[in-house]
């Protein structure tokens, strides 16, 4: 036997080689991950063996299913003809007859290009804050939701047309209504090709379009909202370097407040009445379904996130009143349930405002389910806050940054980055519970409208198709935000070599 | 523990002048009913290069973080280019505009790129116009010869490089003081050489530094005194070379002979 020699010295170095089959592709992954171990490999066939069992009969249920049908009993005739007696398939027909219903709930058939016209500038008004820094897509968006609108538009007037007797369709057939879009898109999309950064401030005047699209009534009550928000900024522009960020922003809102509630109306009223100018109003009760959730999860989670970041901020303060009430509103709102803040909505609030404000029940909601998540958010981002070395605080100290600018550019973009996947986890629960509205009357998706449906005499008993249709919806915006959240995780990346 | 400095070092722009650009008199503070700095008294004029040593937990880095109030002192004055800190915040600001402090662990802002580091204070507090802030920021980052990174983010560099960053950074507000708090203890012994060589140059332009670092191979080629700190104390302060080669204290001697290792 040879003795090992002590020292080596290597005289030809190594090429990189292939990896050998099974270290690489399929087959190293079907090892590593389904049959690694015998008891691995028999959950694998066992896994296996359930999903063939259920989807061997949902699939051909949904794939068989009925989609043109006015009942259920027309829907179970024609499936016992076509695949014979005693066979199960889906009736979607329901959705084909009832869909407007699912998505606009009681809207007023004629005026659903309000809606769809709002939903469509949506995406251009969160087009610069989700897709923040790349101005240059600004414009594709634009683009793309414009052509959408204009899609959705044509359709839903032929289908209006459709279903309604031509003497009705007065606004519906009315054509303006499509050149009024076109502008706006128009519009929309030169300020996007030419001031890509610009378009932030249809984002921020956006709430108002909103709401005014969706309620109607006169033009001068969101521009009298509109000029409280500016009296807001105005009186904390002025007094900040006076009397500092907080005090400034309390005043402005005192301020805001007093025109909101004793002068605004009195001023609208006057130019009402001079120049009357507006949309037929849709009061509260004829909102429902998709409509419904979506108005409530957009603002409330546009809302809540600037709401819950000022709390965590409070939560963390030195002065002693911010901190004590941040923390009292924050503990409170976590330790009472969502429904007693709706039922607080439907009923209390009514009691704390001034008589003559007459406060809409959407509007109601809207903000206890803002403050409700915003106490929620406000915790996410304090354990984002915790998070970050006391090292960024001091350096951005020695280098003279004030408070507000050492949280807005140093510390914010650092603790909400972390917190991404706790605030998107709140907003899609905040998105699913807006369906508990229904508990106060209003017309959610899954309760309200399914089981208005589901009353019919039509579709006595149907009981699947309207649930899984949806789910199915709910599912896809909240898998999109969840998509989100981890397209902006990966874009905020900074530790990659 | 000592990297040998073996550059000539150009003296010719080191004047100290007799303006005054740190006063402490009668410094007290307290962490709770902990007495960390007692007493403390000490002029520091424009121009000077002072190293700061002793042992862990004397109060050095409580020190130089009490000149630009990243700590609160209790009782005594500090006056710093002849601005008091007291808890008026537009005292505060002023000094921290003018006093620039290096860490022990860099403390970049990671979400930022290199570029953005440096250039985000002059923009926000001296409210220089964007362009003119990059410029700035290019010409300190080729001083400290990592031009080339601008476009990275910092932690995509090297220890000794982010270092380096971090005094580009605190230059491009052009101070006047510069602060250093065991700026090369965090590194790699290749990186404690780029970092200290970046230092050298500085004091090399007559800059006022205060370095709390335990390079005494630095101490003894660029301070001009050096301060010797015990239990919140300052215990002996002369200039290197009586310093190191004839130290008066007894807890003198014993730090250095265990820092020294003779
Ligand atoms: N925030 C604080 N709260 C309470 N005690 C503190 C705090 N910071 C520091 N101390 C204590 O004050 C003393 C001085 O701390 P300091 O950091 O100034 O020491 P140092 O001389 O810089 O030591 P080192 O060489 O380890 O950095 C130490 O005993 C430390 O434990
Ligand atoms: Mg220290």
């Amino acid at each position: 036997m040879a003795t090992p020699t002590p020292t080596f010295v290597r005289t030809e170095m190594l090429g990189p080689q292939e990896p050998p089959i099974s270290q690489s592709g399929a087959v190293k992954w079907l090892r590593e991950n389904l049959f690694s171990t015998p008891l691995n490999s028999l959950l694998t066939l066992l896994g296996l063996a359930f999903a063939y069992l259920v989807l061997r009969t949902v699939v051909p249920w949904a794939w068989n299913g009925v989609w043109s049908a006015s009942s259920l009993g027309e829907c179970r005739q024609i499936i016992a003809e076509t695949l014979g007696p005693d066979s199960h398939a889906a009736c979607w027909a329901v959705i084909g007859e009832r869909w407007q219903q699912f998505i606009f709930g009681f809207y007023p058939l004629d005026l659903y290009w309000r809606p769809v016209l709002a939903f469509g500038l949506l995406f251009c008004a969160l087009g610069p804050i989700l897709y923040f820094g790349q101005s240059g897509n600004n414009l594709r968006i634009v683009g793309a939701s414009g052509l959408l609108t204009l899609g959705a538009l044509l359709g839903v007037r032929h289908f209006v047309a459709k279903a309604n007797p031509p003497s009705d369709a007065i606004l519906s057939d009315n054509p303006m209504v499509l050149v009024i879009a076109v502008v706006i898109f128009a519009l929309l999309g030169v300020v996007a090709k030419l001031r890509p950064q610009k378009l932030v401030w249809f984002s921020i005047l956006y709430p108002l379009i909103g709401f005014y699209l969706l309620w109607g009534g006169s033009v001068w009550a969101p521009i009298g909202t509109l000029v409280g928000f500016v009296i807001l900024a105005l009186v904390w522009y002025g007094l900040q370097r006076q009397v500092g960020v907080v005090v400034a922003g309390g005043a402005g809102l005192v301020t805001a407040a007093v025109w909101w509630i004793w002068v605004q109306s009195a001023v609208t009223d006057k130019l009402n009445n001079a120049i009357p100018l507006g949309l037929l109003y849709e009061r509260s009760d004829q909102f429902g379904g998709f409509l419904l959730a979506f108005v409530i999860g957009v603002a409330a989670i546009s809302a809540s996130l600037p709401i819950g970041i000022l709390l965590a901020l409070g939560r963390r303060s030195d002065m002693f009143l911010i901190k004590t009430l941040s923390v009292g509103f924050i503990e409170f709102v976590r330790g009472v349930p969502l429904i007693t803040m709706l039922f607080v909505a439907s009923l209390l609030l009514q009691y704390f405002l001034p008589p003559q404000t007459n406060f809409d029940l959407i509007l109601r909601v809207i903000i206890l389910v803002t403050l409700f998540s915003a106490a929620y958010i406000a915790e996410v981002i304090r354990g984002g806050l915790a998070a970050l070395p006391r090292g960024q605080y001091e350096a951005a100290d020695a280098l003279g940054l004030d408070y507000w600018q050492a949280q807005r550019l140093i510390i914010m973009p650092q603790a909400l980055k972390i917190s991404i996947p706790g605030i998107v986890s709140s907003f899609i629960g905040l998105f699913k519970d807006t369906t508990l509205v229904a508990l106060v009357g209003l017309a959610d998706p899954l309760q309200g409208i399914t089981k208005i449906v589901r009353a019919d005499i039509n579709w006595k008993g149907i009981y699947w198709e309207p649930y899984l249709f949806v789910g199915l919806i709910f599912f896809a915006v909240c898998f999109s935000m969840s998509r989100y959240s981890m397209y902006l995780e990966r874009k905020l990346k900074r530790d990659h070599r | 523990m000592s990297e040998a400095i073996t550059r000539q070092i150009d003296r010719s722009h080191m004047q100290i002048s007799d303006e005054v650009a740190i006063q402490i008199t009668s410094m007290n503070k307290w962490y709770g009913a902990f007495h960390v700095l007692r007493d403390i008294n000490m002029t520091v004029n424009r121009g000077e290069r002072i190293v700061i040593c002793g042992p862990s937990g004397s109060g050095k880095s409580t020190l130089i973080r009490c000149i630009n109030r990243l700590e609160e002192h209790q009782s005594g004055k500090i006056v710093v280019d002849g601005t008091e800190l007291t808890s008026d915040l537009k005292n505060i600001d002023k000094v921290r505009s003018e006093v620039g402090m290096v860490f022990q662990h860099f403390n970049l802002f990671p979400h930022l790129t290199i570029l953005e580091n440096c250039t985000l204070a002059p923009i926000w507090v001296r409210k220089t116009p964007k362009r003119e802030a990059e410029e700035v920021a290019m010409h300190y980052l080729s001083k400290v010869k990592i031009p080339e990174q601008a476009h990275k983010y910092p932690g995509q560099l090297s220890g000794g490089q982010q270092q380096r960053v971090a005094i580009a950074r605190s230059l491009c507000m052009k101070p006047r003081i510069m602060l250093f708090d065991e700026p090369t203890s965090a590194l790699d012994p290749e990186m404690i050489k780029e970092v200290l060589d970046t230092m050298i140059e500085l004091a090399e332009e007559g800059m006022t530094m205060l370095c709390v670092t335990h390079e005494m191979g630095f101490a003894q080629a660029v301070a001009n005194r050096v301060i010797f700190m015990d239990q919140g104390q300052i215990v002996e302060q002369n200039e290197p070379k009586e310093f190191f080669n004839n130290p008066q204290s007894d807890r003198t001697k014993l730090f250095l002979s265990q820092i020294l290792g003779h």
